[in-house]
């Protein structure tokens, strides 16, 4: 499958390994990106706080950009550079005068044929084409599917999944030999933007995330956003602070993830630049016993349709 | 589009011109309280969002000068689980966008708001300069602005050994492209 690729500033700046492990595993299943001529910063999440005229204008450069290098499908890994590119094209579709203001603002003409895609879509179509055997080392961990809120919702305009309980990301877990866990905070935010001028919000935010998490069981919490992963991971021990208890779960991207169901080596896929190291306890040796007993009576991976 | 009581006064009420710029209307909601009920943040907001739309929808100037001075229009993170879960589908982070602009334009940020806003700003003169956001450039600027010189120091020590703090930022190549759009819009750098 070949796509364009946005890939934003955070894959290139603090998420690097989400960039690099995308496109380490991209060969693997059969993805082949084009990156997107001198594409600019989208403004999330700071420009949809101060002008809403900016907020489009940054997105539509990118598609507009796309559109020029003759991409239909871009594929946008970091849910919220994903987030506003779809609400951007949609909010020019369905308004011409907006849609004639935002290019003659980007001396572009922005005509709604290039679209983003989001990762769990890419990957769930890629996976469908019956790659199973790739995976020679099945990832096999019970992890929790950390969703965050950009990738589902607005419901109507990314047109994604389901929006409060999705299932997309467990699925891809599940083939890959992972067993996700039911668990409440799917889809609930981690704090995002706030990071840095309110991180005790954020800690009592991504708090709760970790907390259930742990609470049912998980080994690793599996996200799709560069945001969610700085807020659990670079924050956790924030948060660890103001729970007053030790949590140390891995964060993984869930490339990352499947790089190492892919058998590619921990250094190529970034595992070293995470805050908390990405390690594992070793098991117990009757594992299905221990399993049961801390997860109150629910086998992992059942999470029924 | 229709409030219950108009309010008198030479300015249109804050409903109407945010109809006008946003096509979104106030008078939808029946104030069910589901987006307050979902909201992450409403227990730290000074007003949850339902009381801000009920505000908008009264239309009082004084209710008016209260939303826009609010400090729950700077703590909505835009995680949109309101407008997800609301029966009429009101476009509340779009109303709070609009109020936020329209906060700043009257100067009546709310003074818990001010790091935020820093950190807004930060990231956006960074965006204007390269075209991308480059983050030891952003963090210097936030600290300017905001005077927390050495809040997260550890964290960015942590970051850089990581290698995920790059000296210099990328510089796109049409960087007047990205003025342009600076200026046409937010205006001028402050």
């Amino acid at each position: 499958m070949k796509l364009g690729y946005y890939p934003g500033c955070s894959l290139r700046g603090t998420a690097r390994e989400f960039d690099e492990s995308l496109l380490a595993i991209a060969p693997g299943i059969g993805l082949e990106l084009e990156e997107i001529p001198d594409w600019n910063c989208c403004g999330a999440s700071a420009a949809h706080n101060l002008n809403r005229e900016l907020s489009l204008a940054l997105p539509a450069r990118v598609l507009a950009l796309a559109e020029k290098a003759g991409m239909e499908e871009v594929l946008v890994p970091c849910s919220m550079c994903f987030n506003r590119l779809a609400v951007t094209r949609h909010e020019l579709l369905e308004d011409e005068e907006l849609r004639k203001r935002v290019s003659d603002i980007i001396k572009m003409d922005y005509q709604g044929t290039a679209r983003a895609l989001n990762i769990l879509e890419t990957l769930g179509k890629l996976f469908d084409e019956g790659i199973e055997d790739k995976f020679v080392k099945p990832f096999d961990h019970e992890v929790a599917c950390y969703y965050g809120c950009l990738i589902v919702r607005p419901p109507k305009i990314v047109q994604f999944d389901r929006y409060e309980d999705p299932q997309s990301m467990d699925e891809l877990m599940k083939k890959i030999g992972a067993h996700p866990i039911d668990w409440a905070f799917k889809v609930e935010c981690c704090g995002a933007g706030l990071s840095i001028s309110r991180t005790d919000l954020v800690a009592k935010l991504s708090g709760k995330i970790i907390e259930d998490a742990v609470h049912r069981g998980a080994e690793a919490i599996i996200v799709a956003c560069p945001m969610c992963h700085a807020n659990l991971d670079m924050r956790q021990e924030k948060v660890e602070k103001l729970k007053g208890k030790k949590y140390s779960i891995p964060v993984l991207y869930l490339t990352q993830a499947i790089g190492l169901a892919l058998g590619l080596e921990k250094k190529k896929l970034s595992l070293h630049r995470h805050m908390v190291p990405v390690v594992f306890p070793p098991r117990e040796k009757p594992a299905i016993e221990s399993k049961s007993k801390t997860k109150t009576g629910k086998v992992a991976g059942q999470v029924e349709e | 589009m229709s409030s219950e009581a108009a309010p008198s006064g030479s300015e249109q009420s804050l409903a109407v011109r945010l109809y006008d710029a946003t096509s979104e209307s106030v008078a939808k909601c029946y104030q069910c309280g589901k987006c307050s009920a979902g909201c992450p943040l409403a227990s730290e907001m000074d007003f949850p969002p339902s009381q801000i739309i009920r505000m908008l929808q009264l239309g009082f100037p004084s209710l008016e000068e209260q939303c826009v001075s609010s400090l729950s229009i700077w703590y909505c993170l835009t995680c949109e689980t309101c407008m997800a879960r609301c029966p009429k589908e009101v476009d509340l982070p779009k109303i709070m966008e609009f109020l936020r602009e329209e906060s700043m334009r009257r100067k009546k940020t709310h003074p818990k708001a001010k790091e935020i806003i820093a950190f807004h700003k930060a990231f956006l003169d960074s965006v204007q300069a390269a075209g991308r956001a480059y983050e030891i450039g952003m963090i210097a600027d936030y600290k300017a602005r905001s005077f927390h010189l050495f809040q997260d120091m550890f964290v960015a020590i942590k970051l850089f050994l990581h290698g995920k703090l790059k000296l210099f930022p990328h510089l796109i190549k049409e960087r007047a492209n990205i003025s342009r759009i600076f200026s046409q819009t937010i205006g001028e750098k402050e």
